[in-house]
């Protein structure tokens, strides 16, 4: 018989800090790179933009430092790498378009952009002692993850953008409530599956070999799917109405097991999807042009037109391998290419190296998230990790796919890259609650991370050093008293967190994550 | 600048990614090989991770510390639990560190803890008692290594 032991417990601070290294390295140099290759000049805003990257670097290392040691050291300075190639080719096609005459400045409002995520991020990690509170506001972040989706709908409020109705328009400032809905809905799915999925998992009728649900236990997707296609149908927006049905289905599947969820909610989408490509001709001229996308009158067309995909296969094309260099290629060609069109603006100046290494840190990043998943112990930071790590990967997936014509173009943005702030925002403020999971994930269980289990009789689930067990609703290990009275004892017993019921199941699950020593005959 | 140092820095920006891409595989890595499959018996001199600071006092004692707890008879005989720094609540409740599931014992039955560089067994108010050796425990007494702790229908010593 083998055991499965733990090894020694790295806090990652240190690889940490040279990563950091690296990606301030890496948005500075590009946005060094830019200036000198159009102007043969560092840009003058260069020693601001390098002070706020830097800054951010420092001030959330020292923050997860300080109360979040644990955390996944991957997390923050992918991300800030990200964001600073962003920046970098943001400003690159705010060169361009100032070029060709029309003046554009959304590098200075990205970096200040990137400045208040950065500051969210923090404020979560520090705000937030334990994911767990969240679970409280299940219902909570629901009504006020439906209120910020359908509040561009308000008529006064809502613009309409390129024919999206996504925007709210309050004064000089514009936002994307969907950008937040997105996480408040992901705490909710979360919240709410995890009290729920038992019922979920019973087994109804089998087809062809695939055990469907009961009809009856359909409520919650047909709702979801309804709501994805209110989406579609009032704003027009493909992308955000496949970003939610999708994260429903994903935590539908994470908490259930089951893939006929999966393949349910396919085919329902594909349904409603088909239904709207009839019905409205905004719709169906994106899957026009992703049909044929190099036909010369779709291309011509001069609304709703092939162009702007056309063009930004031309420039991935240019790009070639190696790319042409910072600021050497033509991205302000591409109408947006500085938000929808950001993957093919970077495939051109960096090539296909650079872009696939791009995308090699996307998918980090997702594994990071799921992987934070399997070695959180509960089971409500296992479906809120998996799903806010499935936004971004998807979201990846619809942009790259979209622009490289693999499925047809929708709204979505790349995180951490497309300027636009709300995005930006939203998506550091989901990694400040991914660094809070993973410390809760990584965290030894001498520290409080493990909690002991132990209803079965034939496994006795350990921690040795159960020293911790009582972990209070803030996270923090409380001091134990050593071989005091009985009192301490019953205090012991009654202070380890008591875990729903329905959770014993994915408690098994890892045991062997804290469980150092358990021996049988 | 020259077309040279042009081509060079686009060259070194691509490097500079990947070494950023292969440094974050790196790390990730050793999460991937996170934990170690050991053969059984190896467990207790391989496995122990590193103890953290506020137990090394508590495990650094002399040479004659008990390191285990074995069960040598009742339902769960063979069973270890490595010690730490805490104590260890024994009972029939699924709170309790070792959970017994036998009909002689109490939910919260005994406890065993570390105090002034030894262990002790102090029996918790149990309906049918904790015996160290033959005698019935009722305060608090100091545990020898090997010597049997009954519970019920267990036996628990202490070894090193």
């Amino acid at each position: 018989m083998a055991t499965v032991a733990p090894s020694r417990i790295r806090t990652g601070r240190a690889a940490e800090v040279w990563l950091l290294l690296l990606a301030v390295a890496l948005g500075v140099g590009g946005y060094a790179l830019v200036g000198l290759n159009t102007g043969d000049a560092l840009p003058e805003d260069f020693g601001r933009y390098a002070l706020i990257l830097a800054g951010v670097a420092v001030v959330l290392h020292l923050v997860v430092r300080w109360r979040a040691r644990y955390a996944d050291p991957l997390l923050v300075p992918l991300v800030l790498a990200l964001n600073g190639i962003g920046l970098a080719i943001i400003h690159r096609i705010d060169i361009g378009m100032t070029a060709r005459g029309i003046p554009f400045a959304a590098g200075p409002r990205q970096l200040m952009w990137t400045a208040l995520g950065a500051v969210l991020a923090a404020a979560v990690i520090i705000a937030l002692r334990d994911h767990r509170t969240l679970r409280r506001y299940t219902f909570t972040a629901m009504v006020a993850g439906l209120v910020l989706l359908v509040l561009p709908m308000t008529p006064g409020l809502g613009v309409n953008r390129n024919g999206a109705q996504l925007w709210i328009e309050v004064g000089p400032l514009s936002f994307q409530p969907a950008e937040i809905a997105k996480i408040l809905l992901a705490i909710f799915f979360a919240g709410y599956l995890v009290t729920n999925r038992d019922v979920l998992t019973l087994a109804g009728p089998k087809i062809l070999g695939l055990q469907l649900p009961r009809v009856r236990d359909l409520g919650p997707l047909l709702l979801a799917w309804a709501v994805a296609i209110g989406v579609l149908v009032v704003e027009r927006d493909l992308g955000t109405s496949l970003l939610f049905f999708g994260l429903f289905v994903a935590m539908l599947y994470v908490a259930t097991e089951r893939a006929s969820w999966i393949i349910i909610g396919l085919l329902m989408f594909a349904a409603g999807a088909l239904l709207a490509v009839n019905l409205f001709p905004h719709v169906a001229d994106r899957f026009d042009i992703w049909l044929n996308a190099l036909d010369s009158d779709i291309y011509n067309r001069e609304f709703g037109g092939s162009g702007q995909l056309v063009r930004g296969l031309f420039g991935l094309a240019l790009g070639g391998l190696m790319g042409a260099g910072w600021g050497e290629g033509f991205p302000h060609l591409t109408t947006h290419a500085n938000s929808d069109f950001i993957v093919s603006a970077l495939g051109e100046e960096l090539g296909l190296t650079g872009l696939i290494a791009i995308l090699l840190i996307y998918l980090v990043l997702a594994q990071r998230g799921l992987r934070m998943a399997i070695g959180v112990r509960d089971g409500f930071g296992k479906l809120l990790a998996s799903g806010l790590a499935f936004t971004l990967a998807f979201q990846c997936f619809v942009v790259v796919g979209g622009v490289t014509r693999l499925i047809p173009l929708t709204g979505l943005t790349m995180p951490f890259m497309a300027a636009g702030g709300s995005s930006l925002v939203a998506n550091w403020i989901i990694i400040g609650l991914l660094v809070r999971i993973s410390d809760s994930s990584r965290r030894p269980a001498a520290e409080g991370g493990g909690e002991v289990v132990g209803a079965e009789t034939a496994r006795i689930a350990l921690s040795t050093q159960n020293e911790g067990t009582g972990k209070g609703p803030d996270g923090a290990a409380r001091p134990r008293r050593r071989g005091g009275t009985s009192a301490a004892v019953y205090d012991t017993a009654d202070d380890v967190p008591r875990v729903p019921a329905n959770d014993a199941h994915d408690q098994d699950d890892d045991d062997d994550q804290h469980t150092e020593v358990v021996e049988r005959p | 600048m020259s077309e040279l140092i042009v081509t060079l820095l686009r060259l070194g920006y691509l490097a500079l990614i990947w070494l950023l891409v292969l440094s974050a595989i790196a790390v990730l890595r050793r999460d991937v090989f996170g934990t170690r499959v050991l053969a059984r018996g190896s467990v207790l001199t391989g496995s122990k991770p590193r103890p953290s600071a506020q137990q090394r006092p508590a495990s650094a004692r002399g040479s004659q510390t008990p390191t285990r707890l074995r069960v040598t008879a009742g339902p769960l005989s063979g069973t270890t639990l490595q010690l730490g720094g805490s104590a260890v609540l024994i009972g029939r409740a699924p709170g309790s560190t070792l959970v017994l599931e036998d009909d002689y014992c109490s939910a919260r039955h005994a406890r065993i803890f570390p105090d002034q560089g030894r262990w002790w067994v102090e029996d918790l108010g149990s309906r049918n008692g904790t015996y160290l050796g033959s005698t019935r425990v009722h305060e608090a007494v100091p545990v020898e290594t090997g010597s049997p702790i009954r519970i019920g229908q267990t036996i628990i010593e202490l070894q090193r």
